[in-house]
């Protein structure tokens, strides 16, 4: 009997395990990657599920390797991963920067560890946020959702594929260590529930086809290796027929391109949740794992009768500008719980402008933060109010 | 070099069907032995007899790299090194049709040498095609896992005082299933053999020593490009059949070429099917087990 693609029920499943669930959900068929800690139990999975559903596992002799295998499955025709931690985010870099150049879909899970380098290879970190942003050279958008729970990587896995594929791009999950390990409820829901972007193909002939001549949207249909439109990418600067130009005008054409379908399409890829905002005077803005801390933490703070809230950010990058910009007149201070010596905080520093206090509640990696802490900076920012 | 960019040239090319002649002209030199060899791929490719809209060809970084964006096919011209992965991925997403990689040996021997040793190990199944020119030309002419002792570059002003590899041994040494070498002026044996190779399956390697006469070529004073590639010919001698590591590159005696291996081995899509049948015994064979033990007087 084949194999269940889509595990509907409920499980009891770590964050890795989930991952793969819900990648294989979205028609996830090649998983090209590389051992390492914390994400290894994703390649795992993926050896053992993908086989019996049609789909191609490899391990690739590093990552450089394994973020091209899958920027080449793609060009395959079919949907494409990879899972990683810190050191081997690094290496798939220059890679990533290729399929943001040739508008490949694909997504990259890192569940990030402690850095730098080797770090604490077993224990929680959240210090790539921004080199998942800016760590391949040259300049782009990119998209990243930041999971922190189990269901939520199953759930953004899901809308990670969907991302890549309306906007033809490497999109990350920015995973981390106690996401990626823990065991909690994961539920999938029926396969006929699960809504899926397709890969948007070709509308024209092939002798009428250029390969990077955008849909209104910004986004161009993608012809696969053997569907007859004979194809030419490059990772050089390139026109509208996929052919390499050096000159100042097509840098522009197509650095626009990719950087504008990404802002163009801001409110359709940025998600966020909200909890005690209503009347909050101190907003606590919080991605992954960190979120869960500074969940608990508002929640006592709201026991004390302290008016704090929570802003959860589901999309990590794009970042949520116009949002903060807003709220930063509503509110008397926002903290930033992240497990790293400031990243994200930076851009919501830049987005308050200076219309009210931003803190961050920093954490040098090797645990999450403890409520308490998060609370303590509750009350301090609330005293200098 | 006199047409104008994106301007048709008058007279057709036999290759024409092949080429993406909006692109032309191309950005190689003078005397330089890519095109020679991009003409004997092509000529290949279509003596093969492989429905075009069935075959894709991958190019890395560097001269012979470019050759991606001249061809009419579907062409990936990726990032430096990693033609190899990317086209393993493309393979195992498509297992359909050909795929031929066509690269110069900085990219796929140093940058990508590790990639190069893996595809051949696990049969993947590719052709490909590395055009030696004995250094990065692209670069201005630095030395390369290929420059010759004592060869001048500019990385090595005095001498290369490196050993280069034997691509082949090292190719046949990883499990590729068909190896050759040839020099750019072999041009129907050269051609044969790519031929022969995209009727492989699984994975197959031919070099072609390839005329530099811009950057490495100046500087040993090797003369014009027609000089470097009839030197190259000329000292060539052909040892089918021979052991791989015996196939040297000695300038001081000869060039070994011809075609070295010609085998046959399951590809990795063949062992992936076969194993995921799950209908062999498991590993350690039976009438292994215990061996050790049995060995020791344990049992």
């Amino acid at each position: 009997m084949a194999a269940k693609t889509v595990l509907t029920g409920t499980h009891f499943m770590n964050g890795d395990y989930a991952c793969c669930e819900g990648a294989i959900a979205a028609g996830c068929r090649f998983f090209g990657g590389y051992p390492i800690t914390p994400a290894t139990e994703v390649a795992e999975r993926m050896s053992s599920r993908l086989p019996d559903i049609g789909g191609i596992y490899i391990q690739m002799e590093d990552e450089l390797a394994s973020m091209a295998a899958v920027l080449g499955a793609s060009w395959g025709g079919m949907k494409a991963m990879t899972s990683t931690s810190g050191p081997g985010f690094s290496l798939m870099m220059e890679n990533i920067g290729l399929g943001i150049c040739t508008e490949t879909p694909c997504v990259v899970c890192n569940v990030q560890r402690a850095g730098p380098s080797t770090g604490l290879p077993t224990l929680v970190g959240q210090g790539d946020m921004m080199q998942a942003r800016w760590g391949s050279h040259g300049h782009y958008e990119i998209i990243a959702v930041a999971p922190s729970s189990p269901q939520e990587m199953f759930d953004f896995t899901i809308r990670a594929f969907n991302l890549s594929e309306q906007y033809r791009l490497p999109v990350m999950i920015m995973a981390d260590e106690v996401v990626g390990h823990m065991t909690e409820k994961v539920v999938i829901p029926p396969e006929d529930s699960i809504e899926l972007v397709p890969r948007r193909r070709p509308a024209v002939p092939p002798e009428k086809f250029r390969p990077f001549k955008p849909d209104p949207d910004g986004v161009a249909p993608m012809a696969s290796f053997g569907d007859g439109y004979r194809v030419h990418i490059t990772g050089l600067t390139h026109d509208q027929r996929g052919y390499p130009v050096m000159d100042a005008i097509a840098q522009e054409d197509m650095v626009n391109r990719i950087v504008g379908k990404i802002r163009n399409n801001l409110d359709d890829i940025i998600r966020y949740e909200t909890a005690d905002m209503d009347d909050a005077e101190i907003a606590v803005v919080a991605y992954g794992i960190a979120a869960r801390s500074a969940r608990r933490a508002v929640r006592e703070a709201r026991e004390k009768g302290l008016r704090a809230g929570l802003l959860k950010l589901n999309t990590v990058w794009p970042f949520p500008e116009k949002l903060i910009r807003e709220l930063a007149g509503n509110v008397h201070a926002m903290i930033m719980p992240e497990i790293n010596y400031g990243q994200m905080v930076l851009e919501l520093e830049r987005c308050a402008a200076g219309r009210c206090t931003v803190r961050l509640v920093p954490h040098a990696g090797g645990s999450i933060h403890s409520p308490k802490t998060v609370l303590n900076a509750i009350e301090t920012a609330l005293k200098e109010a | 070099m006199g047409a104008k960019r994106g301007r048709k040239p008058a007279l057709r090319h036999p290759q024409d069907d092949l080429l993406r002649t909006d692109r032309i002209p191309h950005i190689w030199c003078s005397g330089c032995g890519i095109g020679t060899v991009f003409s004997c791929v092509l000529s290949a490719i279509k003596k093969s007899g492989h429905p075009l809209d069935d075959v894709a060809m991958v190019s890395g970084i560097g001269c012979t790299g470019r050759m991606a964006g001249y061809v009419k096919l579907d062409s990936y011209h990726t990032t430096h090194g990693r033609a190899i992965p990317f086209a393993t991925g493309l393979r195992l997403a498509r297992p359909q049709g050909k795929i031929l990689v066509c690269s110069g040996d900085g990219d796929l021997l140093a940058i990508g040498g590790n990639h190069f040793i893996h595809a051949a190990r696990r049969n993947i199944d590719i052709t490909v095609v590395c055009v030696n020119n004995f250094n990065y030309g692209m670069t201005g002419g630095q030395l390369a896992p290929s420059t010759p002792f004592n060869a001048r570059t500019t990385t090595s002003p005095i001498g290369c005082p490196e050993e280069p590899f034997n691509f082949c041994h090292m190719a046949a040494a990883s499990g590729a299933v068909y190896v050759a070498r040839w020099t750019a002026l072999h041009i129907r044996r050269l051609t044969d053999s790519i031929s022969e190779a995209l009727q492989k399956r699984g994975f197959s390697f031919v070099e072609v020593l390839s005329p530099c006469p811009t950057s490495f070529g100046r500087r040993n004073k090797m003369g014009k490009g027609l000089d470097i590639v009839k030197y190259y010919h000329d000292k060539s001698v052909i040892r089918n059949n021979i052991d791989p590591k015996e196939a040297t590159l000695d300038f001081s005696t000869n060039l070994v070429v011809g075609k070295f291996v010609d085998i046959e081995r399951p590809t990795f899509l063949d062992n992936y099917q076969l194993i995921n049948k799950r209908e062999l015994p498991a590993w350690p064979a039976s009438t292994d087990k215990g061996a050790g033990k049995k060995a020791a007087g344990l049992v």
